[in-house]
């Protein structure tokens, strides 16, 4: 028989796999189901699949889109390639207005609705999210 | 221009000061002798000429001089005094060169606080903490130099971020620097101590200060900047899972478990490799933090520039320090076979090695979250972003165990307890289970993880209060912050439950209506400060037949040209009213946001409490004889 030593070690490596391997498998489940996509209007009308799946989307806003009632904005986000209406009751961030860098986070309704849940805020005038850069940077 | 001088000509005769600390370190280290004066006297000038090489900065800040570089890009002229100041280190190069400072103010009051112990100790200690001071001088001199000259000079600078102007944020960096380079010295004394075999009670006795100090400035510093998010973005919460916000919440897990591992080292002579591992991790998370923070990898109001040699050379350093403390650790660092004290299942050490799993597992979460993006990004260029639904699915459902652990560990003796006479825990955990019963019962939430998780924070509560009132000999600070910390936990579960808010698009003159708020938006005056152009809307508000006048306001800022929303706050002791407005597009909408956030201001007070566990037992000198 083993000691009472090699006992206690080996018990306690044992412990401390299962939990490795269980809190492993914990995170990279809700990774898998809490992640947030980032999209173009191009991607969207490119590989458009209705999967109520949360997305956020980039772009500009396009010059004179921008329509405000009592209980919801509405926009369009455009890529200079495609773009997709948006309509948003929520907070608005301090340096959202027209031809101005977005990202809007929802649900796409369908190829060209998106209901927006939260939109970003950019902190400061030469801040510019990567993903609006980008996706402006690739369609310019 | 001739402060710009100074202060470069003093930080590159601060960085020649290394060599002599190195030359009479090493001769000092090999002889017999005590140690050596020298050695605290060039301490004492690197720590003056980094002293005046700020100096420099700020005076170069007040008297706006724009020939130097970083002056230009964060200042200008119509700008108050006192965020003409506190902007000298609201930016990359100055940042840094406050991060320089406290690196030498400490090892510094390390070499004078460190007396009697052992001599090799304190000077490799030195030496190390000059390995790191050395990377920050060339990093300063090579790539971030606060004192780069322009010219001919601008007539006016580009101005401060309006957002930092702030007077929460003008502390906000040093009281948290203070935290990572603490962790600074944590690091090197934990490198000295592995090479000379001298992890030790001693050595965890006097450690254990520094680890207190870190501790509770780095909390502080995060309290701060959480503050600053509430009140100044305008979105009403106190965190957001934000990247930036995570790099500093994970080197504070790692510093709060080592924080408890200490004690067990301290007094039980275990956990060795534990705490050295530790150590080592703490400072690695708050370089990596910089990194991440600094290179513009993740975007935010800290990335003062996009400069991918920093982040490189950051990144490269950060890779040395850990290689080379991962060497140390192999080689020097021996297990006492002989010294093999046994765990018993029923012992407070039991209780925080349990809790230490805890907060790993949470730091390992942290860690995924924030890192996981950015690999995705460089492996398959999809841009993806991890919200709060995933910290808060992976943490909260965890903190029911922590906490209970964190109410009985307290309770149990160092090595073995017994059992028999602790049957009035478990029924107080009845009780708390009863009470939240109670509160949950009508309310429209899961019902069974929330009764648990509140019973559990409040079994917390009563422990800990229970043992203020009754125990004698109680370790005052450890139940001070416990019982913070459980009132941290309860009002930020009251404060999700209870919040209710209305955001609508409102004109002057209008009203919002529903079945509890009315919001009448009065009048919109406008008023020009120094340096930017306020706009101050008149709402009144209804609650409840009670009537009350909020004032939000808009700041246009002429330089740099932006819009910032200032919220009104009225705090009270049980609930905080939060309004906002803002343009949209310069239509003639207004976008209001109005919040009700009930213990607000018991979030703010619970971690105080929790630093002031820390402030207590730093300068308590016994406990548990």
């Amino acid at each position: 028989m083993y000691g009472r030593k090699v006992k206690l070690r080996f018990f306690f490596i044992i412990l401390l796999l299962i939990t490795l391997t269980l809190s492993i498998f914990l995170i990279l489940k809700s990774l898998e189901e809490n992640v947030v996509y980032f999209k173009s209007p191009t991607d969207v009308q490119l590989i458009y699949e209705n999967k109520n799946e949360k997305i956020r989307i980039g772009g500009m806003v396009k010059k004179d889109s921008l329509e405000i009632t009592k209980k919801e904005v509405k926009f369009i986000i455009t890529d200079f390639k495609n773009e997709i209406n948006v309509t948003y009751s929520g907070v608005v961030p301090n340096l959202f207005s027209e031809g101005k860098g977005v990202v809007a986070e929802g649900f796409l309704k369908d190829k060209n609705f998106f209901q927006a849940s939260k939109i970003l805020a950019k902190h400061d005038e030469n801040y510019m999210p990567p993903e609006v850069k980008e996706a402006l940077g690739e369609n310019k | 221009m001739i402060y710009s001088t100074l202060g470069y000509y003093s930080l590159i005769f601060g960085l020649v000061i290394s060599l002599p600390l190195f030359f009479f370190s090493t001769k000092n280290f090999k002889n017999q002798y005590p140690l050596d004066f020298k050695i605290i006297i060039f301490s004492f000038i690197q720590l003056i000429l980094v002293i005046i090489s700020f100096l420099g900065l700020i005076l170069s800040f007040v008297y706006s001089d724009f020939s130097n570089e970083t002056v230009f890009n964060n200042s200008h002229t119509t700008k108050p005094l006192f965020y003409k100041i506190t902007g000298t280190w609201g930016n990359h190069e100055g940042s840094l060169l406050l991060w320089l400072l406290v690196l030498t103010l400490f090892i510094f009051i390390f070499l004078i606080k460190s007396e009697g112990l052992l001599k090799k100790y304190r000077i490799l200690t030195l030496l190390f903490q000059q390995i790191i001071i050395i990377g920050f001088f060339v990093f300063l001199i090579k790539s971030s130099n606060p004192f780069n000259y322009l010219i001919p000079a601008p007539k006016e600078g580009l101005g401060l971020n309006p957002i930092l102007q702030d007077p929460a944020l003008a502390i906000h960096p040093p009281i948290l620097y203070l935290g990572y380079v603490g962790s600074s010295i944590i690091f090197s004394s934990v490198l000295a101590a592995t090479t000379l075999n001298y992890i030790s009670n001693t050595w965890a006795t006097h450690i254990k200060k520094w680890v207190l100090l870190s501790w509770v400035f780095l909390t502080l510093g995060i309290l701060l900047g959480s503050i600053w998010a509430y009140y100044e973005l305008g979105w009403g919460g106190f965190w957001f899972w934000d990247p930036v916000e995570n790099v500093s919440l994970m080197p504070w897990l790692a510093l709060t478990t080592l924080l408890h591992c200490i004690l067990v080292l301290e007094k039980r002579y275990q956990l060795k490799s534990w705490v050295i591992i530790l150590s080592i991790s703490t400072f690695a998370l708050s370089m990596c933090g910089t990194f991440l923070v600094r290179s513009g990898i993740l975007n935010s109001i800290h990335t003062f520039a996009n400069d991918p040699e920093r982040g490189l050379y950051i990144l490269t350093f950060l890779f040395i320090l850990i290689l080379i403390s991962l060497l140390i650790f192999f080689i020097f660092h021996k297990e006492d076979k002989h010294k093999f004290n046994s765990f018993f299942l029923f012992s407070k050490e039991t209780a925080i090695v349990i809790n230490n799993w805890f907060m790993m597992y949470f730091l390992a979460v942290v860690l995924i979250g924030t890192v996981y993006p950015i690999f995705l990004e460089v492996i398959s260029s999809e841009n993806i972003s991890v919200g709060p639904p995933f910290y808060n699915k992976l943490i909260i459902p965890f903190l029911i165990p922590f906490l209970i652990f964190m109410a009985i560990g307290p309770q149990l003796r160092w090595i073995k307890t017994r059992l028999e006479k602790k049957l009035n825990l478990i029924l107080l955990f009845v009780i708390s289970l009863l009470v939240s019963f109670f509160i949950i019962r009508n309310l429209d939430i899961n019902f069974l993880i929330n009764t648990v998780l509140i019973g559990s924070a409040l079994y917390l509560f009563f422990i800990t209060i229970r043992d203020f009132i009754l125990k004698k000999n109680i370790n005052i600070s450890q139940n001070i912050a416990h019982f913070g910390f459980s009132l941290f936990i309860l009002s930020i579960l009251f404060n999700n439950f209870f919040s209710s808010e209305v955001i609508t698009n409102l004109k002057v003159g209008e009203k919002f209506n529903n079945d509890r708020y009315e919001i009448f938006f009065k009048d919109l005056k406008k008023f020009e400060k120094k340096n930017y152009v306020s706009f101050v809307g008149k709402f009144s508000i209804k609650e409840n037949n009670k009537e009350s006048n909020m004032e939000p306001e808009l700041r246009i800022y002429n330089q740099p040209n932006i819009i910032t929303s200032e919220a009104d706050i009225k705090t009270s002791f049980l609930s905080d009213k939060f309004i906002t407005i803002n343009t949209v597009n310069n239509k003639e909408y207004f976008n209001v946001r109005y919040q009700v956030k009930p213990f607000m201001i018991w979030i703010w007070l619970s971690v105080l409490l929790i630093s002031l566990g820390g402030v207590i037992s730093l300068f308590k000198k016994y406990y548990e004889k």
